[in-house]
């Protein structure tokens, strides 16, 4: 791995940072599976994209972008809280209906911003630090913020509210909170981050393009999960840091798989190579804690023969 | 003992890699490939850049470091392939299709990047005109060669003067193509006049409104008029009007011809481009390049109902002739 693949997979990772917060608060938090992150990352990088390249300002896009994808998501919340269909057919549904819609924003599958100024031109023209080493630190700034505004949320009494809903609903109820309202603002959070996470990206990698939301949600997912099965979850900022943790791992894994010719692996490999890398960082914590058990047992075991 | 072998073999060694310099063709270069996703066009284009590279006497294993790399259809992963490049610093990068151009432009600001497969280059901020490649980016567009199937028809009715087209405004692809037809027309001496069809249902309408306004119809690859195109052929051939097609399967379909072109031949183009530059010319001094290789399809019975004659000269030309 070369220090641009390197620096490059920090920055990758602390962008689908935002993404793996953001389904933590709707699959952990809410306890609602949510697949509208497909949808609403490429509607976060196309409203982004069309309105720098219209002309306005890059952080009114990107505040744009936030906006759109907090309506996604409470467009998927309302189907289910009012309408009454299931969690997952109603974000499935909001997310092919965002592909339409994104193909409206863009005028057209892909928007260019390759020589535009984006949030993130500024950045370019560092002296002291080259461009891609300036972007990593510069997202990872970012998403340290991102991430003390989600727990300084989910600590304040609405965001407790937000967790009693996901816990237990019915609790929540008798306790006077409004669950509903709960849900659509909780997933109007979540899809807003994803947004985010999707205008910033765009920016960095000079395009939006419809299909660049495809597998957005097995990341997410792969994120925390990676997060929560190596790092303690035992506080929400633990946990949280653990999904950040997660993101970059992922990343760091792919910038890794792409060396696979070094072991005779092909460029179609890539997809099983990462599965691997993923399984194996997750399990082996785990694996090892095992080991160290049977060994203990069996050396305690043989201590006491010994002694016997 | 051993030490005396070893300095003998690397003896050996550095005689026969010297041999090896002056005789073999070029030098050690590296190119690295990205691509979006594996799909047959896009993997023919790839395999048309590594013929032409070993033809030109860069052998993969021997003489040319070729690294492929395809993100399965996830742009970050195409994002996260272009630095990795950037960082391996490779003679070329090839980029295959739009996501994984616009991905190489964004992260590998120092490295030679030919992209290939690439529709509108221009729209995509890959470069600022055909002609104007940046300083390190230049490419090869799949764009359908309008100009090529203007002068084709122009070739076979050189008498003809206006040129009807029936396309949908719906669709982006076809205005963008209709912009070209109208921008070449004049210079093929041939007067454009549209006839849109928001719909399938509509494309027979549209038809007869360009009765007696014009000598020969032009379809793009339009998807809801070549969904509808026989509706199109039965009023052709009563009135006598030829039409031609983008694309060669509307040939088959009773189209008098059609100029199509094949992905390898486009990666084969690339691979000229590739091989420019790494005999060390610069991409800014390589102009954007359109599709130059074109297959001939033609239907000569189709032609005779409705009106035209093929001569002998252009269906010995063709790829195919649909009989």
């Amino acid at each position: 791995m070369n220090s641009f693949a390197f620096f490059g997979a920090l920055e990758t990772g602390f962008i689908f940072a935002l993404v793996a917060l953001a389904v933590f608060i709707s699959f952990r938090i809410l306890d609602f599976p949510d697949l509208t992150v497909d949808g609403s990352f490429p509607l976060g990088a196309a409203v982004a994209a069309s309105m720098i390249v219209a002309g306005f300002n890059p952080f009114t896009a990107t505040i744009c972008a936030c906006l759109a994808g907090a309506a996604a998501g409470s467009v998927t919340a309302w189907l289910n809280v009012k309408l009454k269909i299931l969690h997952l057919l109603a974000s499935i549904l909001t997310m092919i209906a965002l592909y339409s819609i994104n193909l409206r924003i863009m005028d057209g599958p892909n928007k260019a911003l390759l020589g535009v100024d984006t949030l993130l031109s500024p950045l370019d023209n560092i002296s002291a630090v080259p461009y891609y080493i300036a972007y990593p630190i510069a997202f990872g700034l970012f998403t340290a913020f991102i991430l003390a505004l989600v727990i300084w949320f989910l600590q304040s009494e609405i965001g407790l509210a937000m967790r009693a809903t996901g816990a237990n609903p019915r609790m929540a109820r008798a306790n006077g909170v409004n669950t509903s309202r709960m849900v659509i603002l909780g997933m109007a959070i979540s899809n807003a981050l994803v947004a985010l996470a999707g205008a910033l990206f765009a920016q960095s990698q000079g395009s939006a393009d419809v299909t660049m939301g495809v597998g957005v949600i097995v990341i997410g997912l792969a994120s925390v999960i990676g997060g929560e099965a190596l790092l303690s979850t035992r506080t929400l900022l633990k946990w949280a840091l653990a999904c950040v943790f997660g993101s970059v791992l992922y990343r760091m894994v792919i910038a890794l798989a792409l060396n696979g010719e070094m072991f005779g692996l092909k460029a179609q490999d890539l997809n099983l190579i990462t599965a691997v890398l993923v399984t194996l960082a997750i399990v082996a914590p785990t694996l090892k804690a095992k080991t160290k058990a049977k060994l203990n047992t069996v050396l305690n075991s043989k201590t006491k023969q010994a002694q016997e | 003992m051993s030490i005396r072998f070893s300095t003998f073999a690397l003896f050996l060694l550095t005689i026969f890699s010297a041999g090896a310099t002056v005789h073999a063709a070029p030098a050690q270069k590296y190119v690295a490939i990205t691509q979006i996703v594996e799909h047959p066009a896009l993997d023919a284009v790839r395999k048309g850049v590594k013929d032409v590279l070993s033809e030109a006497g860069w052998n993969e294993g021997e003489n040319l470091k070729w690294d492929y790399q395809s993100a399965q259809g996830a742009t970050a992963t195409a994002s996260q392939i272009a630095k990795k490049f950037a960082g391996d610093n490779p003679d070329v990068i090839v980029a295959i299709a739009t996501p994984s151009a616009q991905a190489a432009v964004a992260s590998a600001r120092n490295s030679n990047i030919v992209f290939s497969a690439v529709t509108d280059p221009v729209g995509a901020k890959l470069v600022k005109a055909w002609d104007q490649p940046s300083k390190n980016v230049t490419g090869v567009s799949d764009l359908t060669p309008i100009d090529l199937h203007l002068a084709f028809i122009k070739e076979v009715m050189p008498e003809a003067k206006s040129l009807g087209v029936i396309y949908n405004p719906g669709e982006a692809n076809s205005v963008s193509l209709i912009k070209l037809v109208k921008q070449y027309g004049p210079t093929h001496g041939l007067k454009i006049i549209e006839a849109v069809s928001p719909k399938s249902a509509d494309v027979q309408t549209a038809a007869r409104s360009l009765l007696g306004k014009v000598d020969v119809i032009y379809l793009p690859t339009d998807n809801t008029v070549i969904s509808a195109m026989e509706g199109i052929i039965k009023i052709s051939e009563k009135a006598k009007i030829p039409v031609f097609a983008g694309d060669t399967d509307s040939v088959k379909r009773g189209a008098v011809a059609a100029l199509g072109f094949n992905y390898y031949e486009v990666g084969r183009q690339t691979g000229v481009v590739v091989k420019t530059i790494l005999n060390g010319k610069s991409p800014k001094d390589i102009p954007v390049q359109g599709i130059e290789k074109t297959e001939l399809f033609v239907n000569p019975k189709a032609a005779l109902r409705m009106g035209l004659t093929l001569n002998a000269d252009i269906i010995s030309r063709a790829k195919e002739v649909i009989e």
